[in-house]
C-alpha cells in the first residue's frame, strides 16, 4: 500500500539534527580570518570595559611639561597628547564612549527599521508606499550631511549624537529589511501558511523572522564601523563629545595641530578606528558567509 | 491503517453524500494592471471570468489548459488567498463569506503547491513545517499527527523529522508538503501542479500515494496540470480551461474518446504519441493564447480556432450539455444546433 521510498537507505551522514546556529557557529570557527578580527575587536571592548583595573594612568590629567612626548617615552609607552595626559590611557578609556556611540545607534536602528521594513515588505500596498517614500526622503541627503544637521539641532552631547544617528540609520536599514521581506513575502511557503488559517502575527513570527533576520542582521553590522566614523567625525566637528571626555573622533580632532610635531603620534586614534571598523566589516562577511546555509 | 485513522478528524459532513463537496458559480477575478505616473488602473486583466463547476464528494477534478489560462488563479480563489471579485465559492452547501468564514474553509481546503522548495520554510525542520497547521488549527497533539503523516507518505519520521528541506530530495519534499496539506485533515485538496516538477518515476510515486491516500482519508482533490496523461490517471472528469473560460468538462472516459471542443481537440492532439504510425492528425495550435486584457469578442476561441465563423465573434457559446442529461458539456456553437454556426451538428459531431 505505502510507497516504498529507497532513497534515504543509502543517505550519507549529514549535519541533521544539528541546528541552524550550531552549524553556523562551527562553519565561523572553520575561518581564521574571521576569527582574528573577532579576537580583536573582543580585545578592544574588554579593555574599554576593564579600562580601570589595567594600572593605566589617569586619562584627565596631563602635565604641561611632558606635552606631546613621543611614541616610547619613558612612563609613556605611546606617548602624551598636548596636554601631557597618557595616550595609552586616553586610548583605552576612549574606546569606552566611542564603541558605545558607534554600537548603540546601531543596535536602536536595526530594530526600529527592521520593524517598520517587516511591515512594509509584508503589508504591501498603500502602507508600503507611505513607508518607504517616508523613508526616501531621508535618503537625499548624503548621511554625513544629515548627522551633522540633526546633531546640529539638537545641540552638542552624547545623547543628541545617539539620538542622530540612529535616525541616520533607520532609513538604510528599512530599506533591506522592505527588500528582503518582501521577496520571501512572495514565496509559496507563506501562502501555505495564510492557507493554513494562521493569523498575519503568527505568520511573521514564525515564517517571515527567520528568514528575513540574518540578511538584516549582516548588514546592520557592516553600518556599526560607518557609525563609528560618523561618530568620531561628529566629534571632530565639536557637535558630538565634548573635552575634556577621551573619544577616538574628539581626540583625531585635538591633536591635528600636532600633526607636524608629532605626525605618529596624532595618527594613533585615527588608527584605533581604522583598525576596529576593519574588523567589524571583515567580522560581518565572514558571519554573512557562514549564515548562508545552502553553499 | 488504524495508526492513520485518528488523523482524520475532518470537518462534518454537513449536506450528505448528494450534496456537491464544492460549487463555483460565475467566479470571476480581474488584475488591475497599474501604470501612468500616478499609479492609476489602465485595464484589467480578465484572469479569470465567470467560470461555474461542481465538484463531487470523493471526485477528483482534473483541471487543464495552456500556460496562463487561469488555473492557478482558480486554486488560489478556492483557498481564499486572493479573494474573488464576483461570484459564489459553495463549500458543502455553505457559501464562502456568508455561513462559512474563511477560517472555516482554510481547515477544510488545502492545497500543495508545484514548486516542492518554496513551499517550505528553509528554517523549519520537516516535522516543524507539518506540525505548523495543526497548531494554528488547535487539533490535538500536532508534533505526533506530523510524526504519523511522515511515516504515512513514506518518510521515517527518526530519520527525517529534524531535518531541513535543502536536505532531502526533490520527491521527498513533495510528499512533506503533501503531509503538510494532509495535517489539518482537510476534505478538499487542491494540487496545483503538484507532480509537475518531478521526474517520471518519482511523479509516478506520488500519484499512487495520492490516490492511495485520498482512499484512506475520504478526501476530494482539484488536481490542476498541464500533463494530460496524468490528468487522466488521477482524475474522474476533466475540466478544461481557455482564457480565463470553462470550454469543456466531461468524465475522463468521455472527453479521452471525444473532444467536443476544437480548442481541448487541439490540446489532445498536441499529445506526443507513443505509436509511430499513430501521427498527430490535427494541425497544431498556431500563436499564443490572445492577451487576456483586451480578450475576443464572442468566443474567446474564435481567433485561433479553425472552425470559426462570424456568429463565433458575435456571440460567446453557453456550457451546454452534448446531448440530453450528458454529463460531457462543452461551450461551443458547433454543438448548439440553434446557434447560427453554418457546421453546427456536422462538424465534430459525436
Amino acid at each position: 500500500m505505502a510507497v516504498v521510498d529507497t532513497e534515504f537507505l543509502e543517505d550519507p551522514i549529514s549535519e541533521a539534527g544539528k541546528g541552524y546556529w550550531a552549524g553556523v557557529g562551527s562553519r565561523l570557527m572553520r575561518d581564521p580570518v574571521t576569527m582574528v578580527c573577532f579576537a580583536i575587536l573582543l580585545l578592544l571592548i574588554l579593555a574599554a570595559i576593564l579600562a580601570p583595573y589595567l594600572g593605566l594612568s589617569d586619562p584627565y590629567t596631563g602635565s604641561m611639561i611632558k606635552r606631546l612626548a613621543p611614541i616610547g617615552t619613558e612612563g609613556h609607552i605611546l606617548g602624551t597628547d598636548e596636554q601631557g595626559r597618557d595616550m595609552l590611557a586616553r586610548l583605552i578609556y576612549g574606546g569606552r564612549l566611542t564603541l558605545f556611540i558607534g554600537l548603540t545607534p546601531v543596535v536602536f536602528a536595526f530594530f526600529i527599521g527592521g520593524t517598520l521594513g517587516i511591515i512594509a515588505g509584508y503589508a504591501g500596498g498603500w502602507l508600503n508606499t507611505v513607508i518607504m517614500r517616508t523613508v526616501d526622503v531621508f535618503f537625499a541627503f548624503p548621511s554625513v550631511l544629515l548627522a551633522i544637521a540633526i546633531s546640529g539641532a539638537l545641540g552638542a552631547g552624547v545623547f543628541n549624537s545617539l539620538v542622530s544617528l540612529t535616525i541616520v540609520f533607520i532609513p538604510p536599514i528599512t530599506r533591506v529589511a522592505e527588500a528582503v521581506t518582501s521577496g520571501v513575502r512572495g514565496l509559496d511557503y507563506i501562502d501555505a501558511a495564510r492557507a493554513s488559517g494562521a493569523s498575519t502575527l503568527t505568520v511573521i513570527r514564525v515564517h517571515v523572522i527567520g528568514n528575513v533576520l540574518s540578511p538584516i542582521f549582516v548588514y546592520a553590522t557592516s553600518l556599526t564601523s560607518v557609525c563609528m566614523i560618523l561618530a568620531a567625525g561628529l566629534s571632530f566637528l565639536g557637535i558630538g563629545v565634548r573635552p575634556p571626555e577621551p573619544e577616538w573622533g574628539l581626540m583625531l580632532n585635538t591633536l591635528r595641530s600636532a600633526i607636524y610635531v608629532n605626525p605618529w603620534l596624532a595618527a594613533l586614534p585615527g588608527l584605533m578606528i581604522f583598525i576596529t571598523s576593519l574588523c567589524l566589516n571583515m567580522l560581518s562577511d565572514g558571519v554573512r558567509s557562514a549564515m548562508n546555509v545552502r553553499d | 491503517m488504524s495508526e492513520t485513522k485518528f488523523l482524520n478528524e475532518p470537518l462534518d459532513d454537513k449536506g450528505g453524500p448528494a450534496q456537491p463537496l464544492l460549487i463555483v458559480r460565475n467566479l470571476k477575478k480581474f488584475f488591475p494592471v497599474r501604470g501612468g505616473i500616478l499609479g492609476g488602473k489602465k485595464a484589467m486583466v480578465q484572469a479569470v471570468d465567470g467560470i461555474s463547476f461542481k465538484v463531487k464528494k470523493g471526485e477528483t477534478l482534473g483541471i487543464v489548459g495552456e500556460s496562463g489560462c487561469g488555473k492557478s488563479t482558480t486554486a488560489r480563489l478556492l483557498i481564499g488567498l486572493i479573494e474573488k471579485d464576483k461570484g459564489e465559492i459553495i463549500f458543502d452547501g455553505q457559501d464562502l463569506g456568508g455561513a462559512l468564514p474563511l477560517r472555516e474553509l482554510r481547515r477544510g481546503v488545502q492545497m500543495v503547491f508545484q514548486d516542492s522548495y518554496a513551499s517550505l520554510n528553509p528554517r523549519l525542520t520537516i516535522e516543524a513545517s507539518i506540525a505548523f497547521g495543526a497548531r494554528v488549527q488547535g487539533l490535538s497533539d500536532p508534533v505526533g499527527r506530523a510524526r504519523k503523516l511522515m511515516e504515512r507518505v513514506g518518510l521515517a519520521p527518526d530519520r527525517f523529522a529534524q531535518r531541513y528541506p535543502h536536505e532531502v530530495s526533490g520527491g521527498q519534499r513533495q510528499r512533506i508538503n503533501i503531509a503538510r496539506a494532509l495535517a489539518m485533515s482537510p476534505r478538499l485538496v487542491v494540487l496545483d501542479e503538484a507532480v509537475s516538477a518531478l521526474d517520471k518515476s518519482v511523479e509516478a510515486q506520488v500519484l499512487n500515494l495520492l490516490a492511495d491516500l485520498r482512499r484512506e482519508f475520504g478526501l476530494t482533490y482539484i488536481f490542476i496540470s498541464h500533463d494530460l496523461n496524468v490528468v487522466r490517471y488521477i482524475s474522474d472528469r476533466i475540466l478544461v480551461m481557455y482564457l480565463g473560460e470553462v470550454v469543456e468538462i466531461a468524465p475522463v472516459d468521455d472527453i479521452w474518446n471525444f473532444q467536443a471542443h476544437p480548442y481541448t481537440r487541439s490540446l489532445f492532439s498536441a499529445m506526443p504519441s507513443m505509436d509511430p504510425d499513430n501521427r498527430t492528425k490535427e494541425p497544431p495550435l498556431a500563436g499564443d493564447p490572445p492577451n487576456p486584457i483586451n480578450p475576443p469578442s464572442g468566443c474567446r476561441f474564435h481567433t485561433r480556432c479553425r472552425f470559426a465563423e462570424t456568429v463565433c465573434s458575435a456571440k460567446a457559446p453557453t456550457l451546454r450539455s452534448l446531448s440530453g442529461g450528458s454529463e460531457h458539456l462543452a461551450a461551443c456553437h458547433l454543438h448548439d444546433l440553434g446557434s447560427g454556426h453554418s457546421k453546427a451538428g456536422k462538424e465534430l459531431a459525436p
